[in-house]
């Protein structure tokens, strides 16, 4: 078995450059006390603010990412708003989403002219809509996860993408995403994908010219669901 | 494809005279500026940098562990690991996998690994067409090429260059088309390369980082054409070596902070995506099954060592950017996949210093590519350590032995060294005095050749400091 035996040579060959043994006890304390604890680093002051500026760093780190992103009062007027935005970029009245419970009891029925698929897909879709789990305000950051609720071939085979976050979930910083994701899915585990992303799909690739729409989606649009501070 | 590396000397000649590859070498000097903006957007920057440094050489220090810990987190998730000790046994690892599903063509992630296995040739000779998908890596692919910078692949090209290669490839589309842009040619790119997405029967990336704590795999493009790659086909192979792992999801964005605003300026690139596993049950997407091939590749035995603080590298392309040989030569002129001053590092530890030799010679010692380095690797200090090591062994050509050996006879006798500086100055100036400046002096004509060597005036340094500080 070659795989076996470059396994062995691979870690005898770190440890004789290391110059240890697996056996060191404070360093397994070391390794283990930081996997169970994982502690946070430096975190960028910039996203530490009251729940009204954090949304509005967002939308600002959004922009500035090249997406855009609107204020919509509530889940049910998502709809309409998709609708809208189609109509005003001039789209086809055509959207898939995935089976997300958030997204499935939204009013779909009432925009008759808007024909809604679900499930994932297969390159021909111009336009989906998906549910982020979370978003980061600092870098305009949203995370979506894989499964049935958000299939991953919405973020990236559609030109435009629209992505709905509630206004609750939008944290400052990715050290409260990743504990959030700890609490959803427990320590150490993770969905098959999780996506961070930060803007329309972009290549610089010929001669540094920026330009939007790679491979991925031309239009990345983010509508911020529910009002906050009531207070 | 064939390492250049032994001959920097003629392909940095080549390249200077390359009207083409000169004019395509001012695209990259946004890079400085941009990274630029982006530190000073965020005051905690620099801190970052410290930690960046100091998460990278808390795990190589316990490396083993974290690696024991990331196998177990990997295949608790379903994953299938594979280690390779060298870029053969890492090449036969991926086309093993790639024979299992009768693979015809497989789709790939921009993954510097890959190029430094040499692994497309290798598939492309047993009938698996590998297609490369990161706009710039697709270029070089069509031409031949090897990358010219890490980040950039393609940044050695004028869009003129793009369009003449796209007429020659694509040619079942109309001859009469407008390709003038980029916009129209990336246009092109896209739509060619969505029907070999949706056909691949594998899909190969790298890795940024490897997440002990969860089994997790990170790339981070830009394009998107990483994700596909890696949703679309049957199976997902994943290319890392080891010094890629980081312990937790808290370290990995500690580096991702100072990752894209090193790269390319950005606060956070637009697609940072991590991979655990296969598709699970409820997935409608995603792979069915995930594999990580971790190569060594002469990694392990720089643990400990004098290069050791290289495999703290994140690949962020800083310190080429930012290197006054490199924006003058290019990438390719450096002869392998690592170019700039990380290559000139790097390069003597995987292929060896008798081969590339030259690399570490590339540089002025300026600087400025540690003074950017976001893990804060000493790289001039390693440079002059393979110097050094060039010299111990015996590599270095004999007139600069020679050169270096007469030197040193008169710097280990100050008197001596004091006395002989002062009476060449005094003679080139009474020889200079009239035009204060020399077209040719004799065992000097690779200065002279360039430029004129300017009359020493005022007598030597050493002698004026002496006089300054009243000794």
């Amino acid at each position: 078995m070659r795989n076996v035996n470059a396994r062995d040579l691979i870690f005898s060959s770190i440890r004789r450059s290391l110059g240890v043994s697996s056996s060191e006890a404070p360093r397994r304390t070391a390794v283990a006390d930081r996997l169970a604890h994982h502690p946070a680093g430096i975190v960028p002051a910039r996203g530490q603010l009251p729940a009204r500026d954090r949304l509005a760093l967002f939308r600002a780190m959004v922009e500035a990412a090249a997406g855009s992103v609107e204020d919509v009062p509530s889940a049910a007027d998502v709809p309409g708003a998709l609708a809208a935005f189609l109509r005003a970029k001039n789209l086809p009245m055509a959207v898939r989403r995935g089976e997300d419970p958030r997204l499935s009891a939204m009013p779909w029925q009432r925009e008759r002219t808007l024909d809604v698929k679900v499930g994932p897909s297969d390159g021909k879709d111009l336009a989906a809509i998906s549910h982020a789990f979370g978003a980061a305000a600092e870098s305009g950051t949203l995370m979506l996860l894989s499964g049935a609720d958000n299939p991953t071939t919405l973020n990236f085979l559609p030109d435009t993408h629209v992505v709905v976050v509630d206004a609750e979930d939008v944290a400052g910083d990715y050290e409260t995403l990743w504990t959030r994701l700890r609490e959803k899915f427990g320590d150490g585990l993770m969905p098959r994908t999780v996506n961070l992303i930060t803007g329309p799909s972009r290549s610089a690739d010929i001669e540094q010219t920026l330009i939007l729409g790679a491979h991925g989606p031309r239009r990345l649009h983010v509508m911020v669901v529910g009002e906050l501070d009531r207070e | 494809m064939t390492i250049t590396s032994p001959s920097f000397k003629e392909n940095a000649r080549a390249a200077i005279a390359d009207a083409q590859l000169q004019r395509a070498l001012t695209y990259g000097l946004g890079f400085v500026e941009r990274r630029r903006a982006a530190a000073d957007r965020l005051p905690e920057f620099d801190a970052l940098r410290d930690a960046a440094r100091d998460i990278k050489n808390h795990t190589l220090a316990h490396l083993d562990l974290y690696l024991e810990a990331y196998e177990s987190r990997l295949k608790a998730s379903g994953g299938e690991l594979h280690y390779a000790v060298t870029a053969e046994e890492a090449r036969q690892i991926v086309l093993a996998i790639c024979r299992k599903v009768a693979a015809k063509t497989a789709t790939k992630g921009k993954t510097m690994i890959a190029e430094e296995i040499g692994l497309n040739d290798f598939l492309e000779e047993n009938g698996i067409q590998p297609v490369e998908t990161d706009l710039g890596e697709y270029l070089i692919q069509i031409r031949h090429e090897m990358p010219s910078h890490i980040i950039a692949p393609a940044i050695h090209l004028t869009k003129q260059q793009v369009e003449a290669d796209f007429r020659r490839v694509h040619t079942h589309l109309p001859p009469d088309r407008n390709l003038d842009e980029p916009t129209t040619l990336l246009a092109e790119a896209r739509e060619v390369l969505r029907q070999k997405f949706l056909a691949a029967d594998v899909g190969i990336t790298g890795a940024n980082f490897l997440v002990a704590e969860t089994g997790t795999s990170i790339i981070v493009t830009n394009e998107g054409n990483g994700d596909l790659t890696q949703t679309l086909p049957k199976i997902h192979i994943v290319l890392a070596t080891i010094e890629k792992l980081v312990p937790t999801l808290e370290d990995a964005s500690a580096l991702l902070r100072v990752l894209a605003r090193s790269a390319t300026g950005q606060d956070m690139s637009v697609y940072t995506t991590l991979s655990t596993g296969p598709r699970r049950p409820d997935d409608p997407d995603g792979p069915a099954e995930y594999h990580v091939v971790i190569l060594d590749n002469g990694r392990s035995a720089m643990l400990g060592g004098e290069f050791e603080d290289m495999l703290r590298c994140i690949r962020c392309g800083a310190c080429m950017n930012h290197c006054p040989i490199f924006n003058a030569v290019g990438g390719h002129a450096y002869g392998w996949v690592y170019p700039g001053p990380m290559g000139a590092v790097l390069t003597p530890s995987l292929i060896g210093v008798d081969k590339a030799g030259h690399l570490p010679n590339a540089s002025t010692f300026c600087g400025r590519c540690e003074e950017v380095c976001p893990v804060r690797i000493p790289l001039p200090r390693m440079m002059r350590a393979w110097r050094e090591r060039e010299f111990e062994r015996h590599l270095s050509p004999a007139t600069v032995r020679a050169g270096l050996g007469f030197w040193a006879f008169f710097v280990k006798r100050p008197r001596l060294y004091g006395l002989a500086t002062a009476l060449a100055s005094r003679v080139l100036a009474l020889f200079g005095w009239f035009t204060g400046r020399f077209r040719r002096l004799p065992l000097a004509s690779g200065w002279t050749r360039y430029r004129d060597f300017p009359a020493p005036q005022g007598g030597t340094f050493q002698a004026r400091w002496r006089r300054r500080r009243g000794i």
